[in-house]
């Protein structure tokens, strides 16, 4: 019953996040200066096509019943033709959600593994030298341009030592894992230094808990006490840093995408945009406003998983 | 508080003063804020600091490697790279601050008000908020520039519209600790406005955090506008602007690692910089790093 009311809770909690991001892919067509259907067309197409694409897309209807159709339609994943591609939108905006999903996961793997040490020394050793290296070490990763940092590595690991393919996705899953290493670590390098000062700060609050001092005073090994309690119960930081991130990444993903030409979200976006393909464009807003929601409503669930006390409050 | 200083004319004072307080500064406060001061400098003296326009197409010199002529070598139109290092700190630079700091004034009152007053205004506001970041911050931006076209003015305008948020949330979360401090509630007794009491009286104690949170905001601000233009949608060349410079580069990046090497490391440099004057702010106004960094 606690597990229902908590999920019904964070379910009706999202609710006005969905109607906004909802609001934003609807409008995405409507604010535009001037007329949609002309710059869609880049100028060249007669009146009758300019008002077959209009009665196309609704845009001849009251702007209330468009929002009501564009819903109905949006819940069943349909959003239209592209206008570039003569296809619907949701089948080319559906076959990308998988490449990105699995970049992403791959980046926030990398970023956890390159962070959480550095995180654990940081907070081991705060304040000694080691500890101001990495925050240094951080702010200098936190201003690097990650299309930079991807032109880098694919000059560097892709043209010059040849040892990592710079572009295509790989036929089994170890062959995919390799072809994607370079564009994830590109947006892990954007995300581990957050992460590691996120970490560092909540591995630090912990460490102040009465229940470390118990284990201090039983004697145990700072090295045990760290890797043992400290981290376990800096996993809920850990979720919540990753899920507030998600937004993070995927704006680290839409420029990584467009420089490696991975066949994702991020890299249609940008492509969409500069041939102004304002169903692309809807479709895109309103999958990518839903994959944070999703991203949100797991880290909600996991916090059960790691701490069932969250069910009480 | 010596006689001497109370008599001598006030701008000796306030430079007494001022010189008292860097004397306070945390070691990053010093070095951030020197070597911005230099790169800010550099933006401004940038014709006096290289022969070179950095528009002018040399196509007999294209594609030459760093020498002492030209520092950071040429692009493919033999253009002089240093310079349009030099006077791309004028565009990224100006177009970071304005992002950051722009917004920044209205996100706060918004925030600090909603905070202090609550009720629907409050709500309305909070659940805005929640939409503006639900959103993947780039993705939103490039929404508003496909609906708007790309350009500078547009980055602006889609900038303004979005980035109060972090802001408002920032400064609401303060205002309800401050909203019940003595001197707030004294300030209410003695029959003094909202807005004065918001502004006047609790806008000074809440500010500085969204003052060190916006160091880490102009760096990313900067990574924005660069990486709008390297993606084409954000300032238009021939203007120097760094990431357009990184942009045009990458066909050449074979034959011409210099074209956007050197460009990047100067958005390092300056990212850097401000990342360090946000560290020290941090210590100086004793937060606890409520900077991203």
């Amino acid at each position: 019953m606690l597990f229902l009311n908590y999920i019904a809770n964070r379910l009706l909690q999202m609710m006005p996040v969905i109607f906004g991001i909802s609001l934003v892919g609807f409008f995405a067509i409507h604010l535009v200066p001037g007329d949609p259907i002309q710059i869609m067309m880049h100028g060249h197409a007669s009146p009758e096509s300019v008002a077959a694409a209009r009665a196309q897309l609704g845009l001849d209807r009251p702007l209330l019943e468009q929002y009501g159709r564009f819903v109905m339609l949006a819940v069943t994943g349909d959003f239209g033709q592209s206008i570039v591609q003569r296809q619907a939108v949701g089948a080319i905006v559906g076959e990308r959600v998988l490449p990105t999903v699995f970049l992403l996961s791959y980046s926030t793997v990398l970023a956890i593994l390159i962070a959480l040490p550095l995180a654990l020394i940081s907070a081991r050793y705060s304040d000694h030298l080691v500890d101001h290296a990495i925050r240094i070490g951080g702010m200098v990763g936190f201003a690097m341009p990650p299309f930079w940092v991807g032109l880098l590595l694919m000059l560097f690991f892709g043209l010059y030592l040849r040892w990592l393919p710079v572009s295509g996705l790989g036929n089994d899953f170890a062959d995919r894992v390799r072809h994607l290493l370079l564009p994830s670590a590109t947006i892990a390098l954007f995300l581990a230094p957050i992460l590691v000062q996120s970490l560092r700060s909540a591995m630090l609050e912990v460490m102040t808990a009465d229940y470390i001092e118990v284990a201090r005073a039983k004697g145990l090994t700072p090295r045990r006490i760290l890797l043992k309690h400290v981290l376990r119960n800096a996993l809920i930081p850990v979720i919540t840093i990753l899920a507030v991130n998600i937004g993070w990444l995927l704006s680290g993903a839409v420029i990584v995408e467009y420089v490696f030409s991975y066949p994702g979200l991020g890299s249609l976006l940008v492509r969409a945009v500069s041939y102004r393909d304002y169903p692309v464009i809807q479709g895109l807003s309103i999958v990518f406003g839903v994959l944070v929601v999703i991203v949100n409503l797991m880290a909600d669930l996991s916090y059960i998983l790691v701490d069932r006390r969250v069910l009480k409050k | 508080m010596t006689s001497l200083a109370n008599t001598a004319p006030l701008s000796r004072r306030l430079l007494q003063q001022l010189i008292e307080e860097v004397r306070h500064w945390p070691i990053s406060l010093k070095i951030g804020t020197s070597v911005l001061t230099l790169i800010v400098l550099a933006g401004v003296f940038a014709p006096w600091l290289t022969p070179y326009d950095p528009y002018y197409q040399d196509l007999l010199n294209a594609l030459q490697a760093p020498s002492w002529a030209h520092p950071f070598g040429t692009d493919m139109f033999g253009r002089d790279i240093f310079a349009r290092v030099l006077y791309g700190i004028r565009i990224d630079m100006q177009i970071g601050f304005f992002t950051t700091y722009v917004p920044l004034t209205y996100g706060v009152m918004l925030g600090a008000l909603a905070g202090y007053h609550g009720g629907w205004f409050d709500a309305v506001l909070m659940r805005i908020i929640d939409v503006a970041v639900a959103f993947p911050f780039l993705v939103l931006i490039i929404v508003i520039i496909a609906i708007l076209g790309p350009g500078v003015h547009n980055i602006y305008v889609a900038v303004f519209l979005v980035a109060w948020a972090m802001y408002a949330r920032l400064a609401r979360s303060e205002m309800l600790v401050e909203r019940t401090k003595d001197y707030v509630l004294a300030a209410r007794v003695l029959g003094f406005g909202s807005g004065r009491i918001v502004l006047a009286h609790a806008l000074p104690n809440i500010i500085s955090s969204s003052i060190v949170f916006s160091m880490s905001d102009f760096v990313l601000n900067i990574l924005l506008v660069s990486g709008l233009s390297f993606l084409g949608l954000g300032v238009q060349p021939p203007a120097p602007e760094w990431g357009a410079m990184i942009a045009e580069g990458r066909d050449f990046i074979l034959d011409a690692w210099w074209i956007c090497t050197l460009p990047g490391l100067v958005v390092v440099l300056t990212g850097t910089a401000l990342s360090l004057v946000g560290d020290g702010l941090a210590r100086r106004l004793g937060h606890n790093r409520k900077s991203l960094m």
